[in-house]
């Protein structure tokens, strides 16, 4: 039979009993609605996890002093005094493929100015801090690296210090007190926002770390060394040179730091987004199944009831693969329909999720195709049952049927 | 020219039950070009057993049949398809339209299947001529619910003809028709027995199996009785005899 004729029988069939078909089909546009929206908002995710990632900074190595132990205590990373400023010099001076290196050093404080006062964290870094953390300055400057040589007494405040003391005004040129000390506030930072781990980024002081190892942690180790490599081609080699480096400096004793990059971190925070998506999606994807068992259902129902409709096409001279076809594709047209009204509705709530709760949110065009191609399949292995039983009928005993 | 329909000593035995039923026990038949035979018995004759072998719609256990000149008793499943598709055409008592489906989409419905391909020009027009031949191309968009039951097996006939099929076969066409409906439709049988082509019927009323040229009476499987319509009816004349009939008891208004 032609497979125009084909088509039209069979929607001629589906819209005889619309409402059934409406609900046959239901099953699969919830289920590849719910397959879309999961992956959409899954994708949406990962994208933001990325974004943060990249927020803060774009190819970044980190050294952390290493660990100590008194009276059998095992401090955690950072907390021996191990790290040195003469080890920030001595890699930026010898390694090469590097943008910029800023020795920190941090700790909380009491800070006041105009007549109030926050607590709020101290850092210790150099001029390149901004850059490496792709910070921009909303106000004033950074302050330099004169400051740093000078042990100036100047520092570059965070949104939410400037919200708290600051509230009607400019801080540029105000003076902030850190441990009675006065700091000249140089500028103020660009909004960052939450990190990944919760933390306003914007409850800040940066001041040069000579000035905070000097005049008020007294400190003369650093807790850690930030370090931007050139590009993300060349992030490995630096991180080993880096290694390297400081090994050489503690000749032959143990080693008392670790290196970290961005990488590694972007890496375990996307791949908890992926195993949530992947997860959502399979749970939706059931639903998906559960759908096809409905249009099986309702297919084998339609054979039953059209027993003697089959028998009229066989006795004029049907083949058994002429009523197969037609109730295959009738199944298939079903669940593909079912799957591009689900895909409308996953969009949809998707884009509606988004608009509620700000998320973004990512429709890949993979995940629309495989889904389509996924709710046909479904049509077509769940119908196959039933049109294969319509096929096999004899034609005398359909004829026959009441 | 060889017979178009021939069987030899043939059987039908069904094993289904536990007991083997033998419905046909060797009935051995000619059938001409251009005849019109009506296949006569009680229930259980055999008679519906015997259609369904001539029809193709079921294969006997022994025996031969040749249709057309074709062996058709040893065909697979396919090929009786394509042999009821081109060389049968199929009337029941039930009428058996698609529901739901204009009459000249029935009518169109054989062409659409076997293997001749035909444009879609070509099927409409087939169709519509046949429905012209049955008296009906005025009704050509009407679904079968809006049709009279005489209607409806005017379609079926149409149907059945539209393949041009070597013989027509008509399970108790008149089965669920009143007696003028009846007499209609046995006259679009005459008509078309006159232009050449061969009917078999089945029935089991004795004055609708006058119409016919030729009786058979099967009996336990057995033809007991292979006779020529002496006094044969014609849809005409039986026609004009309801008329007067029903004018006399005041049924319907005279005719002038």
């Amino acid at each position: 039979m032609r497979f125009g004729s084909i088509i039209k029988v069979a929607l001629r069939a589906l819209l005889r009993n619309t409402m059934r078909s409406i609900l046959t089909a239901l099953g699969i546009i919830i289920g590849v609605g719910a397959v879309i929206a999961m992956v959409s908002i899954g994708n949406g995710a990962k994208a933001q996890v990325e974004a943060q990632v990249a927020s803060l900074g774009q190819n970044v190595i980190t050294v952390f002093s290493g660990s100590m132990s008194s009276g059998g205590m095992r401090g955690g990373w950072g907390s021996a005094p191990t790290l040195t400023i003469e080890d920030a010099e001595a890699i930026e001076r010898e390694v090469t493929g590097i943008v910029g290196v800023s020795p920190e050093v941090r700790d909380r404080n009491q800070v006041l100015a105009n007549g109030l006062n926050w607590n709020t964290s101290v850092n210790g870094e150099s001029p390149d801090y901004p850059d490496i953390r792709s910070w921009k300055i909303a106000s004033g400057a950074m302050f330099s690296d004169q400051d740093v040589r000078s042990v100036a007494k100047v520092c570059v405040i965070g949104k939410t210090v400037a919200d708290q003391l600051f509230a009607n005004g400019d801080p540029v040129g105000q003076t902030l007190r850190i441990r009675n000390i006065p700091f000249k506030i140089l500028g103020v930072l660009d909004s960052k926002g939450f990190n990944l781990f919760g933390q306003d980024q914007d409850d800040a002081v940066l001041v040069p770390y000579t000035s905070h190892m000097k005049r008020l942690s007294r400190r003369t180790n650093i807790s850690s060394i930030l370090i931007q490599a050139a590009s993300a081609d060349v992030i490995d080699k630096v991180q080993k040179d880096i290694t390297e480096v400081l090994t050489q400096r503690r000749k032959g004793r143990e080693p008392d730091f670790t290196v970290r990059n961005q990488v590694e971190l972007a890496q375990t925070a996307t791949a908890t987004t992926q195993t949530m998506t992947l997860l959502l999606a399979a749970i939706a994807s059931v639903s998906l199944l559960v759908g096809g068992i409905g249009i099986m259902n309702i297919m084998l129902v339609s054979v039953t009831e059209r027993t003697r409709e089959i028998g009229i096409r066989l006795a004029i001279g049907a083949h058994g693969s002429d009523v197969l076809m037609q109730f295959l594709i009738e199944a298939t047209i079903l669940s593909s329909l079912g799957g591009v009204i689900g895909i409308l509705l996953g969009i949809g709530s998707s884009q509606l999720v988004s608009h509620l709760n700000g998320w973004p949110v990512l429709v890949s065009t993979a995940s629309v195709v495989i889904a389509f191609v996924f709710s046909a399949a479904v049509g077509m292995f769940f119908g196959f049952y039933p049109a294969r039983k319509a096929a096999q009928l004899d034609p005398i005993d359909a004829l026959r049927y009441e | 020219m060889p017979p178009v329909v021939k069987i030899e000593e043939i059987h039908k035995i069904y094993e289904s039950g536990e007991v083997p039923v033998h419905a046909v026990r060797g009935v051995t038949l000619e059938i001409e070009r251009g005849d019109f035979v009506a296949l006569m018995g009680a229930s259980g004759s055999g008679k519906s057993t015997l259609m369904n072998l001539l029809g193709c719609l079921d294969r006997p256990t022994r025996g031969r049949y040749l249709l057309d000149g074709i062996d058709v008793s040893q065909l697979d499943r396919n090929a009786l398809a394509d042999i009821r598709n081109q060389k049968l055409g199929f009337v029941f008592q039930g009428f058996n339209l698609l529901a739901r489906t204009t009459a000249l989409e029935n009518v169109e419905l054989p062409m659409l299947y076997g293997a001749r391909k035909f444009t879609t020009k070509q099927i409409r027009e087939r169709a519509m001529h046949c429905l012209d031949i049955v008296g009906l191309s005025q009704r050509f968009d009407h679904f079968p619910s809006q049709l009279s039951g005489g209607q409806q097996q005017r379609v079926a006939i149409a149907r059945a003809l539209v393949n041009e099929p070597q013989v027509l076969l008509a399970d108790e066409p008149t089965g669920n028709l009143d007696t003028r409906t009846s007499a209609e439709v046995m006259g679009v049988f005459q008509k078309l027995n006159d232009e050449g082509i061969t009917i078999v019927m089945v029935t089991h009323e004795l004055d609708i199996a006058h119409f016919c040229k030729r009786n058979l009476i099967l009996r336990d499987g057995v033809l007991v009785r292979d006779e020529s319509v002496s006094n044969r009816s014609f849809a005409a004349t039986e026609l004009e005899k309801l008329s007067s009939a029903e004018a006399a008891a005041k049924l319907t208004g005279a005719k002038s």
